[in-house]
């Protein structure tokens, strides 16, 4: 009745090929950035950022990272903790180094060697993929995380082998250290993740995101038809890894604040992300969304009911947790392999139909 | 110098040692790839989950005691009576078997004929599941399981070699146990695969899956059979493991060290895996002592499998062992 094409014209090319071509989807997204933006961080504490908003927006910026690898180019990836751990360690150098810059061009820079490092760990996907592949991302996760361990120059030769995030600030505000508002951390979140979405969503429109789906539907046919599958894979790989490593340098210096690299970057968060995206959808930038929000909120739920409510030790809760998302994961798979993003495109179709189905 | 070489030649042992046992937990996976194309995840938490309830069984330890504690506020704990080991061993593979009819029955029926990756993100959903409900049910403190198994330093070994380099080499007689034990495993599975009607059914439907079902084969009894002697690998394993470093969750882990292992001896390949593993069983003890220990900091054993397997991956894609890769459009 009211979502629907009908009687919505385009009249220039631009308004034609706009992200959201239904007038119903525009307004609701308008409405959801509305909300986002400026009601939340009036009405949040500290706790609710703290357990729920910032891993959210974290966790989304790597799950649209890792889904354009895995999801849009289809090169499976277990390294993704190693690249957050790029992202976080990056960060930490740059704010050591240069205290006096803003906190923004710091993350954004730390994306960027994370980028560097992903292509060089991508390479070897030009001759080898699938499985292959997958185990071959693991030489990165270990490899990081030991170099992360070992060579004390990257946490400035602290006797822990910690990191800690220094008190920084963008524009006069103090984003990292134990002083922060809640808003402040929200807000800086927020714009990353926002920034990520339509980056993502807009590459995966365009040129670049069509490569890199011929190269997951078929490589070799995508090669034949002159796709470059050096410049594609690559390409997938450098996007992918500089979102993770935002979502890494965020995760340290604004969430956690310390970090040890083992515990937190460990192989837990590479399948953590992947679950994500599983769950999500593979392919879709509102399934990285839906898969983080459902992962984060999954043990949040549990504890809640389990440990408040129930009064269960905390083990038991956190192994019922994993009994539950390993059988979430198998349930999607049979049921939905295309995750939650498919059920709200099924539930869009529907919506367009309704009342009069026929 | 003679103590240097010494050393090396006892590094290259261990390693060879070690190599064996990656080579088991490989051995796994590379069952159920052949037979179903399915690249197992859960292998290493089927040996941890193994070893668990094999240690539960032992003990007279009640399922499921820590939350039906929490959720009746009952204290019940065991039931008051040891297994012997051996009884306990029998029992261990009937629950193992039970498991492979439940992963067929109620996971890998629902997804024949879809894609690999797919296949294999559920058996990653598998780990995490089995990996709960093993702590759900026995707990998830370190356990350490006795078997009966011969341990500590091999006392021969060491006056042998005392006699010839004047420095005794550390063999553990659990290692050699162990090695003894897989070199058993192997020749009973290829004797398997190669002489019963079972085997060769296994191995019909390793080579095409629709000419196996058109000849009769039932897929179902194959698939159950193929986890099952998987699930009966994965116990031995984590019988090994769990004696020499403990019931814990680090076991399932050393299913990641078995990647690398069939990279390199290539995913369809039972020799493969075993020559894989010892690769990289000697290869990450010999570049830990020479190289990691003294240039690196040390630890080096964590990410050298991989990263030798990436390299060789690289220069051949298939393994050493593996089928050519052959693509067609």
């Amino acid at each position: 009745m009211f979502y629907r094409e009908a009687g919505d014209f385009s009249t220039t090319y631009p308004q034609d090929s706009q992200t959201f071509p239904i007038r119903f989807d525009r307004w609701r997204y308008y409405a959801v950035l509305f909300v986002a933006i400026f009601v939340i961080p009036f009405m949040i504490n500290d706790y609710w950022v703290n357990s729920i908003f910032m891993p959210f927006l974290i966790y989304a910026i790597a799950a649209i990272g890792l889904n354009i690898l895995v999801g849009y180019c289809g090169q499976v990836s277990l390294g993704t903790g190693g690249f957050m751990a790029v992202g976080a360690y990056a960060c930490y150098k740059l704010m050591t180094a240069f205290p006096e810059v803003s906190m923004f061009i710091h993350v954004l820079l730390a994306g960027g060697i994370t980028a560097m490092v992903g292509v060089l760990f991508g390479l070897p996907s030009l001759r080898i993929k699938g499985f292959y592949l997958a185990v071959a991302t693991l030489a990165a996760q270990f490899f990081l995380v030991w170099m992360f361990n070992k060579v004390s120059w990257f946490y400035n030769y602290s006797a822990s082998g910690q990191i800690n995030a220094p008190e920084r600030d963008t524009f006069g505000i103090l984003i990292t250290g134990p002083n922060t508002e809640a808003w402040a951390t929200y807000l800086f979140c927020l714009i990353f993740t926002i920034f990520s979405a339509v980056v993502a969503r807009n590459l995966t429109r365009g040129s670049v995101g069509r490569q890199w789906m011929a190269i997951r539907d078929m490589d070799i046919a995508a090669e034949i038809i002159g796709v470059n599958p050096l410049r594609a894979k690559l390409t997938a790989f450098a996007v992918s890894s500089f979102f993770v490593g935002i979502s890494g340098a965020l995760f340290f210096a604004v969430y956690l604040g310390a970090v040890e690299v083992g515990e937190a970057f460990g192989i837990t968060k590479s399948f953590l992300v992947l679950f994500m995206i599983i769950i999500g959808g593979l392919g879709s930038i509102f399934g990285s969304f839906a898969g983080a929000a459902f992962l984060v909120l999954l043990p949040v739920l549990l504890k809640i009911i389990g440990v408040d409510w129930l009064g269960w030790p905390t083990d038991i809760v956190a192994h019922l947790n994993l009994v539950i998302v390993g059988g979430l994961i198998v349930v999607f798979l049979i049921a939905e392999p295309h995750g939650l993003a498919q059920l709200w495109r099924v539930a869009k179709e529907k919506l367009r139909l309704w009342p009069f189905p026929h | 110098m003679p103590e240097q070489l010494a050393f090396t030649i006892e590094v290259f042992l261990n390693g060879l040692m070690a190599g064996v046992l990656y080579a088991l937990v490989a051995l796994g996976f590379v069952l159920i790839y052949k037979a179903s194309g399915i690249f197992n995840f859960a292998q290493g938490v089927m040996a941890l989950f193994a070893a668990m309830t094999l240690y539960g069984i032992m003990n007279g330890q009640v399922p499921f005691a820590h939350l039906i504690n929490a959720i009746f506020g009952t204290e019940i704990h065991y039931f008051g009576w040891e297994v012997p080991a051996l009884a306990a061993i029998l029992l261990t593979v009937v629950v193992m078997v039970l498991l492979a009819w439940m992963v067929q029955r109620f996971i890998f029926r629902h997804l024949v004929g879809q894609e690999p990756i797919i296949l294999f993100m559920a058996t990653i959903g598998l780990a995490y599941f089995l990996e709960g409900v093993g702590d759900l049910m026995w707990g998830s403190d370190i356990k350490t399981l006795e078997v009966g198994l011969p341990q500590g330093i091999n006392e021969t070994i060491d006056e042998v070699t005392f006699g010839w380099f004047g420095y005794g080499f550390f063999i553990d007689n659990l290692d050699i146990v162990a090695s003894i034990v897989a070199i058993v495993l192997v020749a009973a599975l290829v004797a398997f695969s190669q002489y019963t009607k079972q085997g060769r059914a296994m191995r019909a439907v390793a080579d095409d899956h629709q000419a196996a079902l058109s000849v009769g084969v039932s897929l179902n009894f194959i698939w159950i059979l193929v986890w099952s002697l998987a699930g009966f690998v994965a116990l031995v394993a984590g019988i090994m493991w769990g004696a020499k470093s403990g019931v814990q969750f680090s076991l399932s882990l050393i299913a990641l060290k078995a990647l690398p292992v069939l990279m390199l001896g290539g995913f369809t390949s039972i020799p493969g895996a075993i020559i894989g593993g010892l690769i990289i069983g000697v290869g990450e003890k010999l570049f830990e002592f020479l190289i990691g220990q003294p240039y690196l900091g040390g630890a080096t054993e964590n990410w050298f499998a991989y990263m030798l397997a990436l390299i060789f991956l690289v220069f051949r894609p298939q393994g050493l062992f593996g089928e050519k890769i052959i693509e067609r459009v």
